[in-house]
């Protein structure tokens, strides 16, 4: 009988590749957007497999959750002709299949070297009471500390240049401020004036 | 149930999953409808009027005399609409209300899945909930739907960082991301003011707001704020695929009212300190009614936000008070702090 984890990495697998080929081949973006939301939870489902809770739930929580939410946001908006995009396909097909070689060529040898694919015997388990978010809090901020930092520091920068790309102050912008409408008070708003009657009353 | 076990064989963790998963989702169903009664009857009493009397002795048949007529309602797809992805969309909008139930602890041992990310687990679920408004709106092909989809894609995420910045303080508190745990670091010798809601009042004030705006209710719910857009993003949606939108914004209101329960109101804790009375599951139902009332109150007594009040109630005060008390608790826990007796009290 074939084993349950077995079973259930290829059906992840399989999910993963098919949503893979969904996201290139899919005529309508906001599909495309859908088909790779379906990506990233079949890889979070296939890290679970490895154990790496952690994340597994982080990838959901920060593509899946959030990214992909701004995405599809713009993708809706967006009225794309896809057949323009695909007119020059074969014409930048060598060079794609190219970059593709380069990148697969790279992943072999990142992982070749490892021990897991050398024995081709799998990770040993971890022990029943250690805690995932423990372990990887441990090392981010103990052996990789700068690495860490360096990320951390990188992902400012770009958050600032996001800020100041978009920033455009314009003049004649009209704005409320609600700390001063809080702190209205009565003689803001309304002048009672004395009006005094004059001559006759009522008619 | 060794013989079952027995029976079954290889089968049986599967057939047990199943029935720990139905156990919790039938009663979350039951409580989803009478929930619909509960609003419909307080808010009536509020304004003076009954509410619901007619179906059943006080209008107590009301929730299934609805559920028989939206299920036997027509389900519309209107023209040009995308029928797959407008089918898929209350399933998307459910699914997350539903699965998110299985880290929720309901007493120390009652717990269909105790594991160490629950609190991670929880926002990941809970922030897949915006895909089904967004798809239901894009696949609507329709002007409201689309711009009730628009304003609550916006709306969930701003409100999502702010509700995940007052997680982090609870994370702070209680060095863990299990719920147990958080429940459990809550127990202390001053009961009911041991829980996390006084020592993180400005991050509970805020986690309780965000979640009235993440489930769009009112003075949040500009998503389908039918003085505008009609219904927003359901406006194409009939009968049962109404009705799931509508399921799903009550389970995901019991949902927030657990989850507060559970993060600053101790969960199944006792509020009487020492024991007097037990810990136990009841508590924690006590706590989600007063949260759930406390829904039902505001959509009773507030207006309807403006929409760029609430992006700048999300991005301009709640974040702003969640990071600087979250730079308090962090500060507050350190060591010469700590030591002193009144803030070892909480922080410890």
């Amino acid at each position: 009988m074939i084993d349950f984890q077995v079973l259930v990495f290829y059906s992840f697998a399989l999910l993963l590749v098919g949503a893979g080929i969904g996201v290139i081949v899919a005529r309508n973006p906001v599909h495309a957007a859908l088909f790779l939301v379906l990506a990233f939870f079949s890889g979070a489902g296939l890290w679970m497999l490895l154990e790496a809770e952690f994340l597994a739930i982080s990838l959901v929580l920060v593509y899946v959750g959030a990214v992909m939410v701004l995405f599809l946001f713009v993708v809706m908006m967006l009225d794309i002709n896809l057949d323009q995009l695909r007119e020059g396909f074969w014409k930048y097909f060598p060079i794609g299949a190219l970059v593709a070689l380069l990148m697969v060529g790279e992943l072999w040898m990142v992982v070749s070297g490892r021990d897991v694919m050398r024995t081709g015997q799998g990770l040993p388990p971890a022990a029943a009471d250690a805690s995932n978010t423990r372990e990887i809090g441990l090392q981010l901020y103990t052996t990789y500390l700068y690495p860490f930092e360096l990320a951390a520091v990188v992902l400012l920068v770009a958050i600032v240049a996001a800020i100041a790309l978009t920033l455009r102050r314009r003049k004649g912008t009209k704005y409320q401020n609600p700390a001063e409408q809080v702190r209205v008070k009565r003689a803001d708003r309304v002048r009672m004036v004395s009006i005094p009657a004059t001559g006759k009353t009522g008619e | 149930m060794a013989e079952l076990q027995s029976l079954l064989g290889p089968l049986w963790p599967l057939v047990w999953a199943l029935v720990r998963i139905v156990a919790i989702v039938l009663p979350m169903l039951g409580a989803v409808a009478y929930l619909t009664l509960a609003e419909r009857k307080v808010i009536g009493y509020m304004q003076v009027r009954v509410g619901p009397n007619r179906v059943g002795p006080y209008g107590l048949l009301q929730p299934i005399a609805d559920a028989f007529k939206l299920m036997f309602k027509e389900i519309i797809v209107p023209s040009d609409a995308n029928s797959l992805l407008f089918v898929v969309a209350p399933v998307l909008i459910i699914m997350p209300a539903m699965a998110a139930w299985a880290v929720v602890p309901f007493s120390a041992n009652l717990v269909l899945a105790n594991v160490d990310a629950g609190l991670l687990y929880i926002m990941a679920i809970t922030s897949m909930g915006v895909y089904g408004v967004v798809v239901a709106g894009w696949a609507s092909n329709s002007k409201y739907a689309f711009l009730g989809a628009m304003r609550s894609a916006a709306q969930i995420v701003a409100y999502e960082i702010a509700m995940g910045f007052a997680l982090v303080g609870v994370l702070v508190m209680s060095h863990s991301l299990n719920l147990v745990q958080i429940v459990q670091q809550q127990d202390g010798a001053l009961g009911v003011f041991q829980w996390n809601w006084l020592p993180l009042f400005p991050l509970f004030m805020v986690y309780l707001i965000s979640g009235v705006a993440e489930t769009n209710r009112a003075p949040f719910d500009v998503a389908e704020g039918e003085s505008e857009i009609v219904a927003g993003f359901h406006v194409e949606y009939s009968g049962m695929t109404f009705a799931v939108f509508f399921l799903a914004e009550y389970a995901n209101m019991i949902l927030v009212a657990a989850l507060t329960s559970v993060m600053f109101l101790g969960g199944w804790l006792s509020p009487i300190p020492g024991h007097l009375l037990p810990d136990g599951m009841i508590w924690l139902l006590a706590k989600m009614g007063f949260v759930l009332f406390l829904f039902l109150w505001f959509r009773a007594t507030f207006p309807r936000y403006r929409y760029d009040q609430i992006m700048r109630l999300g991005w301009k005060v709640f974040i702003p008070v969640s990071l600087v008390w979250l730079v308090v608790v962090a500060t507050l826990m350190q060591e010469p702090l700590r030591q002193l007796p009144i803030i070892n009290l909480w922080f410890h």
